[in-house]
């Protein structure tokens, strides 16, 4: 079974996508769960890790602050665009110390940094676990420390480890 | 008749509302992307774009879609999670081609590289 199918919530989220983006039908079924397989296959050649969620009811709560802290970030960092040049704004590179190790974890708070504007996942040293960010305003190297030591970090951890 | 006009007056709204949101977010991204000065700053305008500007024009898209066929039609979501999952992968690859070059050039301003205790915040 775990041969067959060493990443079951990959494969499956890839044939829902299949079959979003296709008509649904017997045939598409097939192809689509083919090559889910396939992937699930490729993906276990090249990670072979198998991401384990533990607690799967953190994941809304996640999803809810990322949501409110996107539209909160692209208000921020609209206004400071359109007032570029008189608001005085100065970047600033913050280095956050993370205690998160897992791979999955890592490559979520990635996504999440990414995601938000006015924050650049810019580089992570696997030896010291120290994360290096550019903040696009520098007035805020606090709250982003705390937004990610406090808020994003615990969540991640307490799904992913 | 044209098919927008089967759209009632209450979708509509949200509709254009979403659109106007995610388009004029997209394009004060682009305009902070041609104005800001150094390349760490011009990393950040572009997630405008990424984030609620894609956003923005993608819910306005499923929800008119899914009022006007009388079904759900959810698949431009594909799109917002495609967008999220791969722009780390190239975000991260210029940032860390730019602090290479910047470090072997010796500029100044530059993080620390790891190993060392993180200096005080400027």
């Amino acid at each position: 079974m775990t041969r067959l199918i060493p990443h079951p919530v990959l494969s499956t989220t890839l044939v829902v996508l299949w079959l979003m983006l296709t008509r649904f039908s017997l045939g598409y079924l097939i192809l689509g769960t083919a090559l889910s397989l396939v992937a699930g296959w490729a993906m276990s050649a090249l990670h072979p890790s198998t991401p384990h969620v533990r607690r799967w009811a953190v994941v809304p709560r996640l999803v809810l602050v990322l949501f409110w802290d996107i539209i909160r970030s692209n208000l921020a960092v609209a206004r400071l665009l359109l007032t570029e040049g008189r608001n005085g704004r100065r970047s600033a590179f913050v280095q956050i110390p993370l205690t998160i190790t897992d791979q999955t974890a890592l490559g979520f708070l990635a996504m999440i940094l990414t995601a938000t504007p006015g924050t650049a996942w810019v580089e992570y040293e696997t030896d010291s676990g120290i994360l290096t960010l550019h903040i696009f305003d520098g007035s805020e190297v606090q709250h982003y420390r705390d937004v990610v030591g406090k808020i994003y970090e615990p969540m991640l951890m307490e799904i992913f480890e | 008749m044209s098919p927008l006009q089967a759209v009632p007056l209450a979708v509509a709204i949200p509709v254009a509302l979403l659109v106007v949101l995610g388009s004029t977010l997209t394009l004060i991204g682009a305009l902070g992307f041609a104005r800001l000065s150094t390349f760490y700053d011009r990393l950040h305008a572009p997630t405008l774009a990424t984030s609620w500007g894609t956003g923005g024009v993608i819910i306005a898209s499923a929800l008119m879609f899914t009022v006007l066929e009388g079904r759900p039609v959810v698949h431009e979501f594909v799109i917002g999670i495609c967008i999220v999952v791969t722009t780390p992968v190239t975000l991260m690859m210029l940032a860390r081609a730019a602090l290479q070059r910047d470090r072997s050039e010796g500029a100044d301003g530059l993080p620390a590289t790891g190993g060392e205790t993180p200096p005080e915040d400027r």
